[in-house]
């Protein structure tokens, strides 16, 4: 059953357009799965190498502008008088080079800041997705600064001899970001069950232990980092062509801290966890938005982080599994892999 | 040259304020080890406390400050005794998203409270500023530059010169030898927040006034005292006030010579230059605070 259940949820994913009508909820399950994808790939650095990275909304802003300039063409003078101009290129190639592009800064952000650790880790990242903000909003002629990049061309697919399909109703786009959501799922899934997801674990768990036993502890960090930040640039594309506009808002901190809650409260390093997490802090808005003003829904997000972490520190899906496993007189063998105990 | 004179001004006063900000964040990490992600959100509490009592209660300007500080001292009490203190010996993670709570909480509650609408205070100052030479400085800039002088001052005069500010700093060194010569390392947790929570809302208190006063004020605060801390090394008190004046500075320049846009951006350009360049921060004594 439980070896199952990712691939029932994928099912029974597949199955909300057929009963969901009304716009905004598809549009909400839209807006969260692409959250939920962006959760996915801060849990591969924060809940599998225990790194904290607070910046992570630069690697998917950076995926949601490259993508859309790549698709819309731009026009630009560097230093020295150097002109750049690109034409317009097909959208699936933008999502792509913003793929591309996330996880070289993912490249540049892991390899320069594992040098320093625990809390100054955490600074230079918040520091890079600040750097990042201002440069979206100075560089106005690349970015149009504040006034937003905007008519986004929706994705479009061409498949040779089938001619082209776009994903312009909010239909098919729930099925494109399930899709995306499911292929990150694969990979993060495959990735931390193999030989590398066992290193980075034992580096999380004890890092001179991983050393001593001939852990290479900047190559798996920095492949992690280059992983994660892909998959937040591949959710960042997703959005931008999704809004069809963008603008340098996208790296406020607060998608970083909306991510984090998404994780922490489904359970870190726990595949499922950020899934649990993205659609329960997906949905709060529905509910809440009727009688609740965004300065308190905050309030109470971060009252609910407060929360989690005094009262259920390992998130919701360990809770879960801790209760199913008690409530078997014969415990199954727990997928050792999904289940990271903390050091106490 | 005039010009130029004018950014040696601006960053003297803005510097120690930020000088402020940061030695309060200093302190709590050095002797606490606690990422601080709430201390941008007190310097906010506190040019609101001013913007309340001054202009809504309509009390003293000098008064109004004062009473401030007080509460921003009491509030990081508060906080430390109701969201740290069952968190002791939990990591450095862990606290450091109950203080990202507790920033959401506070930023959005003034969003709540006052609306997100820039507030200002008038203050008792004459409107002519003081003119040396080339240039011109506000009475109101002179006064917030004496006033955090006298409050940086005070602070060394703290750590160390009283009884207090020698258990924090025996605290910092070996919290359990502190303990076992009878230092109330509870007390001193407490004594430490409350007084970097002070200091942050006297920073608050002083700038507000200069500025103005919005909801979104403390995150680019927080992220600057980072920057300071990092920048003077972590528990260095010397090192927070130079750093404080060295951000200033660099982002004077980088306003006036460079950008305005980018002014914010100068803060993070030196975080990630001197952890690249020099992790321990250009204080080499990291291990002594005072």
């Amino acid at each position: 059953m439980r070896r199952h259940l990712p691939f029932l949820s994928l099912v029974a994913a597949a199955t909300v357009p057929f009963w969901v009508q009304d716009p905004y909820f598809l549009n909400t399950f839209i807006t969260t799965g692409i959250f939920i994808i962006a959760a996915m790939s801060l849990n591969l650095l924060l809940g599998y190498t225990g790194q904290l990275s607070l910046g992570h909304v630069a690697f998917f802003g950076i995926g949601a502008y490259t993508s859309a300039l790549v698709s819309l063409g731009f026009d630009v003078e560097l230093f020295g008088g150097i002109r750049v101009v690109h034409e317009p290129w097909p959208v699936w190639t933008g999502i792509v080079i913003g793929i591309l592009v996330a996880g070289f800064f993912g490249y540049v952000v892991g390899k320069l800041s594992f040098r320093v650790r625990g809390a100054y880790f955490v600074i230079v990242t918040i520091s890079f997705a600040e750097v990042t903000r201002l440069i979206a909003l100075n560089w106005v002629e690349l970015t149009q600064g504040p006034l937003a990049l905007n008519s986004i061309p929706p994705v479009t697919l061409g498949l040779p001899g089938l001619g082209y399909y776009d994903f312009y109703s909010k239909q098919s786009y729930y099925y494109l970001v399930l899709a995306v959501l499911a292929v990150c799922y694969v990979v993060i899934s495959r990735l931390v069950h193999s030989r590398v997801g066992r290193a980075m674990v034992a580096l999380k768990e004890n890092e001179s232990l991983a050393v001593s036993v001939g852990i290479d502890v900047t190559r798996y960090l920095v492949l992690a980092a280059v992983v994660s930040a892909g998959i937040a640039g591949a959710a960042g594309g997703l959005y931008a062509h999704y809004l069809k506009i963008i603008d340098p808002d996208v790296f406020l901190f607060v998608y970083t801290v909306t991510m984090v809650i998404m994780v922490i409260t489904g359970g870190k390093g726990t595949l499922a966890g950020p899934v649990v997490g993205g659609l329960i802090f997906g949905f709060i808005p529905v509910f809440s938005r009727s009688f609740l003003g965004p300065e308190l829904q905050w309030i109470i997000y971060g009252i609910f982080m407060i929360l989690i972490v005094f009262v259920l520190p390992q998130g919701i899906v360990p809770a879960i599994e801790k209760w199913f496993s008690s409530r078997n007189p014969k415990p199954a063998p727990l997928p050792a892999q999904t289940q990271v105990v903390e050091t106490p | 040259m005039a010009e130029f004179l004018q950014h040696v001004v601006n960053m003297l006063i803005l510097g120690s304020t930020y000088a402020l900000l940061g030695i309060g964040l200093t302190l709590i990490f050095g002797i606490m080890r606690i990422v601080n992600f709430a201390h941008g959100e007190l310097y906010a509490f506190g040019a609101y406390f001013v913007y309340l009592v001054a202009a809504v209660c309509g009390l003293n300007f000098f008064l109004a400050i004062l009473v401030a500080i007080a509460a921003g001292c009491v509030l990081g009490a508060v906080l430390e005794y109701v969201l740290l203190r069952p968190m002791r010996g939990a990591d450095i993670d862990t606290t450091m998203l109950i203080t990202i709570g507790a920033m959401i909480v506070m930023q959005n509650g003034e969003q709540y409270i006052w609306g997100g609408v820039a507030k200002s205070v008038s203050t008792p100052f004459p409107a002519t500023p003081l003119v040396i030479g080339p240039i011109a400085i506000s009475w109101l800039n002179v006064f917030a530059f004496v006033a955090s002088l006298t409050l940086i001052g005070a602070s060394y005069v703290l750590i160390n010169r009283t009884k207090l500010g020698k258990a924090m700093r025996a605290t910092f060194q070996d919290r359990d030898t502190a303990s076992l010569m009878g230092v109330n390392v509870q007390m001193i947790y407490m004594a430490t927040f409350a007084i970097g929570s002070a200091l942050a809302a006297a920073a608050g208190a002083l700038l507000g006034p200069i500025y103005v006063i919005t909801p979104q004020m403390g995150n680019i605060a927080s992220l600057k005292a980072f920057a300071i801390v990092i920048l003077g090394g972590l528990g260095s008190i010397p090192g927070a006030t130079i750093g404080g004046f060295i951000l200033a500075g660099a982002e004077e320049i980088g306003a006036g010579y460079i950008s305005s846009g980018y002014r914010d951006a100068m803060g993070f350009l030196i975080i990630i230059a001197v952890l690249l360049l020099k992790p321990t921060g250009l204080s080499a004594r990291v291990e002594r605070i005072g």
